[in-house]
């Protein structure tokens, strides 16, 4: 295998690590939201490399053969509702951003964390 | 039916949030999510009652068998985790809504049914299910509720805690979601109990050794353990109080469940405290929450943000029971379960009604509640002692099994700490207690209690705290037998 | 937001192109939700495509227009009335004998029928929650005035 034959899992890690970079080291709520998004992907990426298999092909068997090699299709099912699940968290986050920003005027944290501390 | 109560358990509230949105009108809508609460705790109980008597149930959805499918099982321990939050539910549920503590109008409070019965949806979905991956979904379902009630709260703070407390849940869900991958890579299989008996032969791969620190940290954000808690002070300070009351009660238990299932039911106690060593770094991190929770809470000018650092502190008990993993240890962190929903959602259910007759929840605007409201700080009053673990309450049957762990295992000091950490919580609820009864004593203040819809659930919820503080045949011999079977998992 | 939809809207290259594709745009939705069982497809896809249709609608033509034909009342009412239709199948398989969403048995002869009608009504389910939430999603940030 060697380092290279693992290259998906190091497109994951690189992909992974992007996305929580962006969501430690940016303020703006909307671009750490994106920084979320890319590290779920990251982590639906890994689910569906690790169901490939090599020369596999679509889990349809045709009536009389024996002898195909197919993909496992599992991951991919379990994928989107994972999906889903994302899809569902970068509505709801945004909506709450939009709402931050009818309330406070900023989407920028420190901003944020700045005008919470003066009301205190 | 009987048969089908496992399944019914989530069905039915799942099925309620819908209706709930059909319905629309608000008191309908109460009336029926009062029912639909009530009748989950019938079936927890049922349930609970059944494995007692009969043991394990195994529930095939779609009648695929597992590990094909999706298996509902319930054991001791998940019986015992879904009557916990069936009912904190069931009690919460009917509490009347606030609109000075929701942002949302009274038009639209059938949302907020829908919403809340979504979260205990989730919450049960998660405790009752026995695939490891459905537990994500659940998880996902109880979390993205979760955010949204928070959101509701009439402060702005209540959408930046919600914020930061979605990216948190989500970076925890996510992880617990790769270290499925990871397990599932190395087995082919979701489902728990044949996860336990195919990872023996692969737990030596470095795939396998990876999972569980997915697993673990996932886990303990959500679980809001030391020093991953970041999120809850703000989340349990601006969301509603019934809603602080209804998730510092439950959500915080169920991932506390998944955590034990984690170690107990899938990898075995011997792979965690013996080959990873788990215990080194839980134990010192359970003392350090009791204690720094604690003290964190004593510097507190704000009520709901002092019971959101106690909680930390409480999580801090029930992590070191875990930690312990022997009888003893492992019966006080389950039994601390029940006994710290009851007084947490008791607690943030008197500040509810506080809040219905002060406008703020700093501390000082408490003063003199003590004769203004004298049944609503009672109630604080008795919370708190078991809080402190007065001999009487369910804090101090938590406290005494903690102690005896930690005693066989022969840590005098932990033995120490745990009571050292009680002291610091007698300062925290003093002082809410000195400004309620004892500040501006002379003043006269007329009599202005909360309405009895808000006392009833208050006092339930109170009333169990001293009630199963006396009688601990049902909360810790269910404890006790749950402890007793996750012992027996790995041997 | 606004303003770029006002000047969609002038614009008649997209008015009439638009107008011409969101029959197919449905259309299709259509097929992948129906075909779900026998292809690839079902009711998340499906709803996601169903509902750009009406997307690109409320996008060139305007937002009031599209709320007059879907207003957020049916939007509601469509999100929860698919997952009814969800959980009553699971419900129905219950009251036949078999386990929650066993749906082999919604067909006492033939079980491979009893699949998939209920794998069909399953996906409609789906398919009608999908679509309404992605509606209710761009409805939520389509409709908000920038104040």
């Amino acid at each position: 295998m060697g380092i290279l034959g693992l290259w998906n899992y190091w497109m994951v890690i690189v992909l992974m690590m992007i996305g929580l970079y962006i969501l430690i080291a940016r303020e703006n709520l909307v671009k750490k939201m994106m920084g979320l998004n890319i590290f779920q992907v990251s982590v639906i990426m890994f689910w569906v490399s690790i169901a490939k298999v090599e020369g596999g092909t679509a889990p349809i068997i045709p009536e009389g053969v024996t002898d195909v090699v197919y993909s496992n299709p599992l991951p991919h099912v379990l994928m989107l509702t994972a999906i889903v699940v994302g899809v569902a968290t970068t509505g709801l986050g945004l909506a709450l951003i939009v709402r931050i920003y009818e309330e406070y005027g900023s989407v920028e944290e420190d901003t944020l964390r700045e005008m919470d501390r003066v009301a205190e | 039916m009987i048969e089908h109560l496992p399944a019914l358990q989530t069905v039915v509230p799942m099925m309620a949030a819908p209706i709930c949105v059909l319905l629309r009108q608000a008191t309908l809508v109460r009336i029926f999510a009062i029912a639909v609460a009530w009748s989950c705790l019938a079936i927890a109980l049922a349930l609970l009652e059944e494995v007692l008597s009969h043991g394990t149930i195994s529930y095939a959805l779609g009648g695929w068998v597992a590990p094909l499918g999706i298996e509902y099982r319930v054991d001791v321990l998940n019986a015992y985790v879904l009557v916990i939050v069936a009912t904190i539910g069931a009690v919460v549920i009917p509490f009347p809504l606030d609109g000075r503590e929701l942002r949302i109008p009274r038009e639209r409070y059938f949302l907020f049914y829908a919403l809340f019965l979504l979260c205990l949806t989730g919450l049960l979905g998660i405790t009752i299910t026995g695939d490891l991956f459905n537990i994500f979904v659940f998880l996902e379902i109880s979390s993205l509720s979760a955010y949204a009630l928070i959101g509701l709260g009439k402060e702005r703070g209540a959408l930046t805690a919600a914020f930061s407390y979605l990216v948190m849940g989500t970076i925890g869900g996510t992880f617990i979601l790769i270290g499925t991958g990871l397990i599932y890579q190395m087995t082919g299989t979701l489902n728990i109990v044949d996860l336990a008996r195919r990872l023996p032969p692969v737990l030596e791969s470095r795939t396998v050794w990876i999972a569980p620190a997915f697993l673990v940290v996932g886990t303990s954000i959500k679980l809001a353990a030391f020093p991953l808690h970041q999120w809850l002070p703000n989340a349990y300070t601006f969301a509603p109080s019934m809603v602080a009351s209804f998730l510092s009660a439950t959500a915080t238990k169920v991932a506390y469940y998944v955590l034990v299932r984690v170690i107990f039911g899938i990898f075995g106690a011997a792979f965690f405290f013996e080959t990873l060593g788990l215990s080194n770094l839980l134990l010192p991190l359970s003392l350090i929450a009791m204690l720094v929770g604690s003290i964190a809470a004593i510097q507190q000018t704000n009520i709901k943000r002092l019971l959101a650092y106690s909680s930390i502190a409480q999580i801090g008990y029930m992590t070191l029971g875990l930690s312990l993993a022997n009888l003893n240890g492992l019966t006080g962190g389950l039994v601390h379960l029940f006994n710290h929903a009851l007084m947490k959602g008791g607690l943030f259910l008197v500040v509810a009604c506080a809040l219905s007759r002060v406008a703020s929840p700093d501390l000082e605007a408490l003063r003199g509640l003590g004769r203004k409201m004298p049944l609503t700080m009672a109630a604080f009053v008795v919370g708190g002692l078991s809080l402190i673990g007065v001999p009487g309450t369910v804090g101090f049957v938590s406290k005494w099994f903690l102690v005896l762990g930690a005693l066989d295992k022969g840590l005098y000091a932990v033995a120490f700490l745990i009571l050292g950490s009680s002291l610091l919580a007698v300062v925290y609820v003093w002082r809410v207690v000195e400004i309620m009864y004892f500040r501006d004593s002379d003043a006269i203040v007329e009599r202005d209690e909360a309405p009895l819809s808000m006392l009833v659930p208050t006092w339930i919820l109170i009333g169990g705290t001293v009630y199963f503080g006396f009688n601990t045949a049902l909360t810790a011999g269910v404890a006790h037998t749950a402890a007793q079977f996750l012992l027996s998992l790995g041997s | 937001m606004k303003i770029p939809l006002m000047r969609m809207r002038e614009k008649l290259v997209v008015r009439v192109v638009s107008r011409f594709f969101i029959p197919f745009i449905l259309l299709f939705g259509l097929y992948v939700q129906f075909h779900g069982d026998f292809g690839p497809g079902g009711g998340f896809q499906a709803g996601v495509i169903f509902t750009s249709g009406f997307v690109l609608y409320g996008l060139v033509f305007g937002l009031e227009n599209l709320q007059r034909v879907v207003p957020w009342r049916v939007v509601e009412s469509g999100a929860s009335l698919g997952l009814l239709l969800y959980g009553c199948v699971g419900i129905a398989s219950l009251f036949l004998n078999g386990n929650f969403l066993d749906y082999k048995v919604l067909d006492p002869h033939d079980a491979m029928h009893g699949l998939h009608l209920g794998i069909l009504l399953i996906e409609l389910g789906v398919g009608l929650t999908v679509s309404a939430s992605m509606l209710a999603i761009f409805y939520a940030f389509a409709g908000r005035r920038t104040a």
